[in-house]
Order: C-alpha cells, then structure tokens, then sequence
C-alpha cells in the first residue's frame, strides 16, 4: 500500500463522479487538441503545396475562389481565360516560371490537369514506373489515385466531362496510362495529367462539326485556344508587389497571390477556431470545478477515514498529498484520453475529407501546443485540490473523532 | 512505562481540565473510569499525542511526547500505539485486507501478519469485503485488527464496550487483553463502563 495506491482506490471508490470529472477534461482537452491539429496538419499541407508559386492568374472572380482551385485542387475555376493573354503574360520579362493549368474533364471525381512538362519540375515529380505522356491523350497518374483505383499502365479510361462524377461521358477518346508518379505528399498525388492538347481535343470535337481546311483551322484554334490557369513565380520578389495590380487594373484576367489568399483564409478560420477553444478552455474549467466539488464533499464523507489515517501514523503532508494525487490523477487521465480522442476524430475527419475533396490529412505526433494543455490540465488539477489540501492539513483529528 | 505528571489540558482557557497523576510500569494495562463530560477522551488523545497538553508532561516509553513535533507525533503513534474507538472506523474505499496493508503502511512497518492477525480475530474471511459490508461485531473486530498489526507497544481503547451488552462486552475486553499479552503491549482502556472494573487491576477514577 502507498498513498499513490490509496488515491487510485479512492477514485476507483466513487466510479460516478470521477467519470463525469474524466469526461469533462477529456472533452475539452480532444476539442482543443483537433483544432490545434487540424489547424497544423492542415497549414502544413497548405505551405507543403504552396511550392514557392508567387502568383496565379485565372478568369475574373473570387481570388480565394481561383487559388484553392488552381493551386489546392478543391474549389471549381472561376473560368477560362485566353491563351493568347496567357502567352503575353508568360513572356512579361518579370516573369521567371509559369506553368498553364486546364481543366475540364474527371475521372472518378479525380480531377485530369492539362498541363506541361514544368508542373513536375514545380512539384518535383518523379515516375515510379512507365513514362512522362508524349502524345494526345496519354496520362500520368498520381500514386494515390493509381493505388485507390487500382489503375496500372497501358489502362484506358473513359473521362467524365467537368469535375464531377456525374458528367457526361466522353466515349470517343479514352485515355491511357502511361506512367505512375511517386507519392510526393502533394496534390499531384490526387491529379491525373496529361498534355494540354488532349483537353483542347476532347473538348474541341463538339464544335468541329462544320468543315475547315486544316492550315485554316490551326491559325484560327490558337486564337480561340483557352487555359482555365496560370501558376507564376517571379523573377525577383519584389515584383509581386506590381505585376499583380498590374494585371488586375489593365487586363481582363484576375491575379491572385497565393500566400496572402490562405493568410485571410486562415484569418476567417481564426475567428471560428478561437470561439471553440473559448468553449473548450470553458469546459475544462468546468471539469476543475467538478473536481474541487468532488473532492470538498468527499471531505465531509470520509472525515472519519481521514482522521483514521492521521491516528494510524499518517502525516498531514500526506493526507494532502492523497488529495493531490486524486485530482491529479483524474486530470492527467482526462488529457490522454483527450488525447485519444481527437486522434480518433481526426483519423475520421481525414476519411470523410478524402471521400469528399480528394485531400487527406496526414496525422502526426503530440505537438508542442499539446503539452503546452497537459500543464494545463495538470494546473487546473492543482488548483481544484488546493483549497481540500489545505483543509486537509489544518484538520482537527480530535475534533473529529470526538464528534461521533 | 506511561507517566503523566500535572497533566492539564483547555480547549479554549476557559474550563481547565485537570488529570490525575498516572504511573504505569511497563507490564501493567490500565482502566480509567469517569462519566461523560469529564474529559476521558481529552485525556486520551493528549496520551495518544492528537491533542497537545496546556501544560505539564506526558512520558512514554521515555519520550516526553509533549515535547515533539507534529511530524513526530504522527511517527510515534504510527509505531508504538494503536487505538481502538468507540465507533469503529475505516478507510472505507479499501478492503479489510487492504485497510491493514494501509495501517502498515503509515505505521513505517512490515512486521505484523496480516492474514494471522485476522485468523486470530476469527476474521479471515472478510479480507476482502469492503468495511461496509461487515456486521457490527464484525467491524469492531476489524478496528482492533488495523491498532495491533504493527504490533504497538500502547494499545489505548476509547469506550470500546459501551454500546453492547454483558456478552459481548466480555468478549471484546477479553480479546483486547488477549491481544495486548500476545504483543507484549500495555492496554490502557478509557470508558464510563463500570462493568469493566473486574477485568483490571489498576484502575483511575477521574
């Protein structure tokens, strides 16, 4: 026996009270600890995907709109632009390194990008087996598409038109897998690519039933030609300051810069984030204040075990120390099973994120912020025993035992 | 060897209580008799060092314990006395087995046998029960258990018959003697009890 094992006897004495204790810290530690992780994991993988694009040039609309559809893969485009403007744009001497993007077509709900050989130099793409797409039609595939489909090379698909699933078939020209990528931890993980011919292609055919000549027909495509978007990095930094305004006030394309997007995105969360912490701090204290009841009317019932115990040899310090451990011993259960939970929970916020937007969330270790609510807890556990302990310690055993 | 020498204790400096001398050689036990209001538990707790005297000295075993610390105090009781109340009492979210692990525990020793102890009380088969699960015979049994098993060396009993009848009263004095013999330990028993007069030698009227 020790006074460690007397306090674990103690709670397990009274199952009612110490789980509404546990329950109330666990809730509030696992609501905290899932926002704190998914507002981690979630601006990790937001940086991780960011790739040092400074700029992203799309059709007019909503700039957040035109940054999570280009640069995350999530949202729809806000539309097509020109390529002609698109070309004067990639050859503006400000800027280093563009890389088209277009959309159009899906397959499974996986999204298929049109796009050239400079996406996988942004992305650092590497094939894990099979080849880079070289002809109209062929495509590479992410490694977490190939493995949930389970596609492997030379397969043929049928696309669907748009984003959806739901769209309309595109029968003529099925698509073949000439390659698979490496998991990269990046969106390219979730895209199938191919050349942007093969978007112009599948898409030019519904209007091509009136008869052209064919040099006619080349001169007059390119100036019809669209992309949905642009990435752009600059040749120095300090051009983002300009070309932006620049393209946003003289032409009629929208420039949208990708750090400053997901900084307001993040500034909109914050408001959300920090109420529901409100009312998880809210709920721990709650749980404090379980404890401190707990044990105050614990005192009363058992003043005779007490006084028993000081009788038997026990010192004041520890029957303070009994009370201690009791209080603490339910707040540091309460973390880890806090702890658990919101592992859980994001294990599950993760599957229902990947079903419906392609994107998971990679789970990860206690983060800093985590231990940082263990003193907390362990804090919020002190404090509920302080004012039992001292009574504890000042208690008049005589008194108490003369009182029977 | 329990000498108490003007031996005066007060509450709150308005009513004095004022002991009689005590002197007890090493191999005596002791009743001390006196009706309700006179301060027989005072007296015991001022012997047992829960209560500090206003004056005058309390030897035991040759410590002037009127003399210690509050942490001293608390060791030497947890090893040299065991005290048996009235109403028993327990730490109720322990077993009977258990309570004795916790009794040794604070009293700093391994020495006492658990399971002899309860055989000799004739309660062995409630090692596991919880304290509320026991009669009342069962339970004052069970206090005496948790004041021996460190084997002290005072055994201080505050009215440990008053609520029973001539049977039982017998009994428990008798297996409070019995107990204190085996242990070589002296039995200083408190009561307003007259009944128990016979039982002992020595005896103080207060």
């Amino acid at each position: 026996m020790s006074i460690f094992k007397l306090s674990l006897k103690n709670i397990f004495s009274r199952p009612m009270s110490s789980v509404l204790s546990i329950m109330l810290l666990s809730l509030g530690v696992s609501m905290i600890s899932l926002l704190i992780l998914i507002n981690t994991v979630l601006k990790e993988q937001m940086d991780n995907n960011l790739k040092g694009i400074d700029m992203v040039v799309g059709a007019k609309g909503s700039p957040l709109q035109l940054i999570l559809s280009s640069v995350y893969h999530v949202d729809s485009p806000t539309g097509n632009i020109p390529l002609k403007e698109a070309k004067a744009i990639e050859n503006n001497k400000m800027v280093g390194y563009s890389v088209p993007l277009l959309y159009g077509d899906n397959y499974n709900g996986y999204r298929i990008v049109g796009t050239n050989s400079k996406f996988f130099e942004l992305y650092e793409l590497n094939i894990k087996s099979g080849n880079f797409f070289s002809k109209d039609f062929e495509v590479v595939v992410g490694s977490k598409i190939a493995d949930r489909l389970n596609l492997n090379l030379e397969d043929e698909f049928i696309s669907s038109h748009g984003l959806r699933e739901t769209g309309e078939a595109h029968a003529n020209n099925p698509f073949i897998i000439k390659g698979i990528l490496e998991f990269s931890n990046s969106v390219a993980d979730q895209l199938i690519l191919t050349s942007p011919e093969s978007i112009w292609e599948i898409h030019a055919e519904h209007d091509h039933d009136d008869e052209h000549d064919h040099d006619d027909e080349h001169d007059h495509d390119d100036d019809e030609k669209e992309i949905t978007a642009m990435l752009i990095k600059f040749k120095s930094p300090m051009n983002i300051i300009q070309f932006p305004r620049y393209i946003n006030e003289q032409t009629n394309l929208q420039s949208a810069v990708p750090s400053y997007e997901i900084s307001r995105l993040f500034k909109l969360f914050g408001f959300g984030i920090e109420t529901i912490s409100l009312l998880a701090y809210l709920i721990i204290l709650v749980s404090g204040i379980s404890i401190f009841i707990t044990l105050f009317n614990s005192m009363k019932e058992r003043k005779y075990d007490l006084a028993l115990i000081r009788t038997l040899g026990g010192t004041r310090f520890q029957l303070s120390l009994m009370l201690i451990y009791e209080s603490l011993l339910l707040t540091i259960i309460g973390f880890f099973i806090g702890i658990g939970l919101s592992r859980l929970s994001i294990i599950f916020i993760s599957k229902i994120m990947d079903a419906n937007f392609n994107y998971s969330l990679n789970n990860t270790g206690v983060l800093n912020d985590e231990w940082w609510l263990l003193i907390v807890s362990i804090i919020i556990g002190l404090v509920a025993c302080l004012i039992p302990s001292i009574q504890v310690y000042r208690m008049d055993i005589s008194k108490t035992l003369s009182d029977e | 060897m329990i000498v108490t020498k003007s031996l005066e204790f007060s509450y709150d400096n308005n009513f004095i209580f004022k002991f009689p001398n005590i002197n007890l050689k090493s191999t005596e036990n002791l009743l001390i008799l006196g009706n309700s209001g006179i301060g027989k538990s005072t007296l015991l707790h001022n012997l047992a060092g829960i209560l500090r005297p206003k004056s005058g000295t309390i030897n035991i075993f040759n410590n002037d314990i009127s003399k210690f610390s509050e942490y001293e105090l608390d060791k030497f009781r947890g090893e040299n006395i065991g005290i048996i109340f009235q109403k028993p009492h327990f730490v109720n979210s322990l077993t009977v087995g258990e309570n004795l692990e916790l009794a040794q525990f604070l009293g700093r020793n391994k020495r006492g046998d658990i399971k002899l102890t309860l055989e000799s009380l004739k309660i062995l088969d409630k090692i596991n029960k919880k304290p509320k699960e026991l009669s009342h015979g069962e339970k004052q049994r069970v206090s005496i258990a948790i004041a021996i098993i460190n084997s002290p060396k005072l055994i201080l009993a505050d009215e440990p018959t008053s609520s029973l009848d001539d049977s039982n009263c017998a009994n428990v004095i008798n297996i409070l003697k019995e107990q204190a013999l085996k242990y070589a330990a002296q039995l200083v028993v408190i009561t307003h009890d007259s009944r128990l007069k016979k039982h002992f030698k020595n005896s103080l009227d207060l």
